[in-house]
């Protein structure tokens, strides 16, 4: 697997993208974290988090300029949450004070910091917690004195003195009164400063700096020229930023377009540069999301009330705790999950694609020990819905079937996991089910019908009748081919066998003149199309809907049906129209499920799903067959069988087609794995028999067994066939390897064909042998 | 443990070749390289081991699964 691909994909996951306040927040506050902390009334949780971004949450809590809520999405349902005044209902309500600030091993680096505004402050600030040594020159007798100007109203001073006494607490340098360069310097000159310290930052404030002339590069004479991504100057050693950056534009507002939050941002990311200075680093490497950004992250606002916001009983004392719990809740606290959404598989594991795709890539280069996520990896259903639902078109069913290539190739897939598909795979190729012939009387075939084998299993006499229908109503020669397309290889990420096995189908095709396919089942039509390009594949729903339907085709019993669209054609509107035109001319009515056509889901099949992790499958199965009270139409027999196992009435589409004759067809339970290999055994004989007048004869078992519907259940449930108690019988009776229980005089016996041996406790009776119960292990005894 | 449990779990087999009642011995269990030395039912005579439908679905399941994960 290739790593870079492999992060390619992490990254098509949006769901660690910030939400839209976050993004937009210079320094991007976790917003959406801070309220949840609020939604469940814990304002000290809350307040940590607004504090882990915000060197100075008291005062900014009052002031900042909250660039954040004009992109709430709540902005259109209600109005936008009010952070900032959320902000405040921390500072106000939380009752643990903040832990102490921590700060790195002191470093011997000396920075100079000049201007004690916010930006300086905040450079300070940062700069200390990293362990440089700070000198903080101010030219005025106070720090943070323009703050202290916007009135008490506005930010109480107290709050300022409380956030400023946090800093001081730590080990900064302040010089007061000391104005570095300009005319009425009273500090030393930034000359001497920059000779004196390792680095400096510059926050002086909005105006002029035409003092700084003979040191720095200034913009129309009177503005330091600033790089906007690194607050780069023109002297390598000098950063600056602030409202000497940003506030160029004095006719913005009335406070010359003051920003205290991009104050902050500047002193933070001037000091990022400083740190990559004294590095040696690039400044301006990968600071793409530096400042606000416009994030990837997708939430649907779909189904969400409007919620009108919180007012505050008394502006000028903020949100009440009630009032900020209120408004807290009407977050929407955003994320996408679009995938997890609709997929119990995404939805089981408690994660989303991005942290899946890592731990299946972990779980894939392990290479002595427990591999933890084969579990993850073998559950998927490869049914691309997930691809259709994301907004970066992620498809983590894709990813998965790599993992399970991958991991086959490098011999680590777990044996046993896929093996009894690819049993049922290998009985469906070989000689005991497989033909390929022209049509009865013809020497050349324009089309090829090819049922499946999950049809044939499922209902033999429909895969007949319909092929009769084909024959008399196409003209050319309608071929027949039984076999399976190879589906469950593909799915086990058996590149090899699935090669083999479509290379073994296109060869028998080619030789039948390379007519026209013709595909009863979805699966056998997405395999055709998407990996045997030269064989043309048409859905039998499509020429059904062309050709006509056999004249005894009637409606059911039922009149109203909700179709199941089958995944693996969720995006073949042609074949999803047939179906509707098809139940149309049958009279039935149809209800649509909301989850239709492109957005249908699976049925627990696809991908060998129900073999690797039966309980996903279930819920699979259960949340799908309750999305209407209304029979389920399915195309594809395992979808119906499925349905129907779970108690759900379902049609397939041929059942209607071809007419019933046996009882009520959506009630009908699917056969069991031992009769689904004999139907297919028994559909080949038959048209043999019938279509191509040969004689053969369905010989009885000289092994006949007698199997109770509790020995039946116990069967399906161990995936133990008949045929391989037949084997464990022929083997004890040929050989005497047997062994009796002389508390019930029973028979007990095992037999070994390849890699899983199987018990079988009988009794032999007049009529047979009757079966008491049956196991199996793959362990090997000796 | 209930007299009718440990009973269902060694019951009294009589090896049908032999003839001979089967008894408690060492046998070796094996899956994807590793090996366990278990006690279990078997012929004295021809060797022929039982594997009680108890431990085949219970005790080996498990190893097999956890074996096929490593």
């Amino acid at each position: 697997m290739d790593r870079q691909r492999v992060r390619e994909r992490e990254n098509q996951c949006i769901q660690e993208q910030p939400p839209t306040c976050t993004a937009a927040c210079p320094i991007h506050v976790d917003a959406r974290g801070m309220i949840e902390g609020i939604g469940k009334q814990d304002f000290s949780a809350a307040f940590a988090i607004f504090n882990r971004f915000v060197p100075f949450p008291r005062i900014i809590s009052r002031i900042c300029d909250h660039p954040c809520e004009p992109e709430c999405l709540r902005h259109e349902l209600g109005g936008a949450i009010r952070i900032n005044a959320l902000e405040r209902a921390c500072v106000d309500y939380s009752t643990k004070k903040p832990a102490c600030v921590t700060y790195s091993a002191k470093k011997s680096t000396r920075i100079a910091v000049v201007g004690g505004g916010l930006s300086g402050l905040t450079a300070a600030f940062d700069l200390i917690t990293k362990g440089y040594q700070v000198v903080l020159f101010e030219a005025t007798g106070q720090l943070a004195g323009r703050l202290r100007e916007l009135g008490e109203e506005s930010l109480p001073q107290q709050l300022i003195d409380e956030d400023l006494a946090a800093l001081q607490s730590l080990p900064v340098e302040v010089r007061l009164n000391t104005r570095v360069g300009g005319y009425a310097q009273t500090g030393p000159s930034l000359s001497a400063v920059i000779e004196e310290f390792d680095a400096v930052y510059l926050g002086v404030g909005p105006d002029s700096a035409a003092y700084l002339e003979n040191e720095l590069t200034l913009e129309a004479g009177e503005r330091i020229a600033i790089e906007p991504l690194t607050f780069a100057t023109s002297h390598p050693k000098v950063f600056a930023g602030g409202s000497q950056r940003y506030s160029r534009d004095k006719d913005n507002d009335g406070a010359n377009g003051f920003s205290p939050i991009t104050s902050v941002h500047d002193g933070r990311y001037a000091v990022l540069s400083i740190e990559r200075f004294l590095q040696k680093a690039s400044l301006s490497a990968n600071r793409d999301q530096q400042g606000p950004f416009k994030t990837k992250l997708f939430t649907t606002t779909k189904g969400i009330e409007p919620a009108a916001t919180v007012p505050m009983t008394d502006p000028s004392q903020g949100y009440s705790r009630e009032e900020a719990v209120g408004e807290a809740k009407r977050c929407l606290h955003c994320e996408c999950l679009e995938c997890v959404k609709v997929c119990e598989y995404l939805a089981h594991f408690k994660s989303y694609p991005k942290r899946y795709i890592r731990e299946l890539y972990n779980n894939y280069c392990i290479v002595l020990g427990m591999h933890p996520s084969n579990r993850l990896m073998n559950s998927c259903a490869l049914c691309e819905l997930c691809t259709t639902v994301c907004p970066e078109n992620l498809s983590m069913g894709g990813f998965v079937l790599e993992t399970r290539q991958a991991m086959v190739e490098i011999g680590k897939m777990p044996p046993s996991v896929h093996a009894f598909a690819l049993r049922d795979l290998a009985f469906s190729t070989s000689e005991q089910f497989t033909l390929a012939r022209h049509q009865p009387g013809h020497q050349s075939s324009r089309y090829l019908f090819f049922p499946g084998c999950q049809l044939s299993a499922s209902s033999p006499g429909q895969v007949f009748d319909i092929y009769q229908h084909l024959q008399q109503s196409i003209a050319g020669g309608v071929g027949l081919m039984l076999g399976c397309c190879g589906a469950p290889a593909d799915w086990a990420g058996r590149k090899d066998l699935f090669g083999e096995t479509l290379a073994a189908i296109q060869k028998q095709w080619e030789e039948l003149g390379s007519p026209q396919v013709i595909t009863a089942c979805s699966s056998c039509y997405r395999m055709f199309k998407d990996h045997a390009p030269s064989m043309p594949v048409e859905s039998l729903w499509t020429v059904l809907d062309r050709v006509g339907l056999p004249a005894s085709a009637a409606p059911a019993s039922s009149t109203l049906v909700a179709i199941h669209d089958a995944c693996t054609t969720r995006h073949e509107n042609e074949i999803q129209d047939s179906v509707r035109h098809l139940l149309g001319k049958l009279g039935v009515e149809i209800s649509e499920l909301k989850d239709n056509r492109s957005l249908t889901t699976c049925c627990g099949y696809g991908g060998l799903m129900s073999l690797a992790n039966p309980e996903v499958a279930g819920k699979v199965v259960q949340r799908r067959i309750h999305d209407s009270e209304a029979d389920y139409l399915t195309y594809c027999a395992m979808c119906r069988d499925n349905f129907a196992a779970k108690g759900k009435r379902t049609f397939h589409l041929l059942d209607l087609i071809c007419g019933s004759s046996n009882g009520d067809a959506a009630q009908r339970k699917g056969p069991g794995y031992s009769q689904r290999h004999e139907n297919r055994a028994r559909l080949k004989s038959r048209v043999r028999r019938e279509l191509w007048g040969e004689n053969v004869v369905d010989e009885a078992d000289p092994i006949q067994l007698i199997l109770s519907p509790e020995v039946l259940q116990i069967m399906e449930k161990r995936m133990v066939l008949a045929e391989d108690i037949r084997k464990v019988i022929a083997h004890a009776e040929a050989t005497g390897e047997k062994m009796e229980d002389t508390a019930t005089g029973r028979l007990l016996a095992s037999y070994r064909p390849i890699a899983v041996t199987y018990w079988v406790e009988y009794s032999v009776r007049e009529t047979g042998f009757e079966i008491h119960n049956v196991y199996s292990h793959r362990m090997e005894v000796s | 443990m209930t007299d009718k449990q440990k009973a269902s779990d060694t019951p009294s087999l009589v090896c049908q070749k032999c003839q001979q009642p089967m008894t408690m011995g060492k046998v070796v269990v094996s899956y994807l390289g590793a090996k366990f030395p278990i006690e279990l039912l078997r012929c004295p005579s021809c060797g022929l081991i039982y594997v009680p439908e108890s431990l085949a679905t219970g005790k080996m399941e498990q190893v097999e699964q956890s074996l096929e994960d490593k």
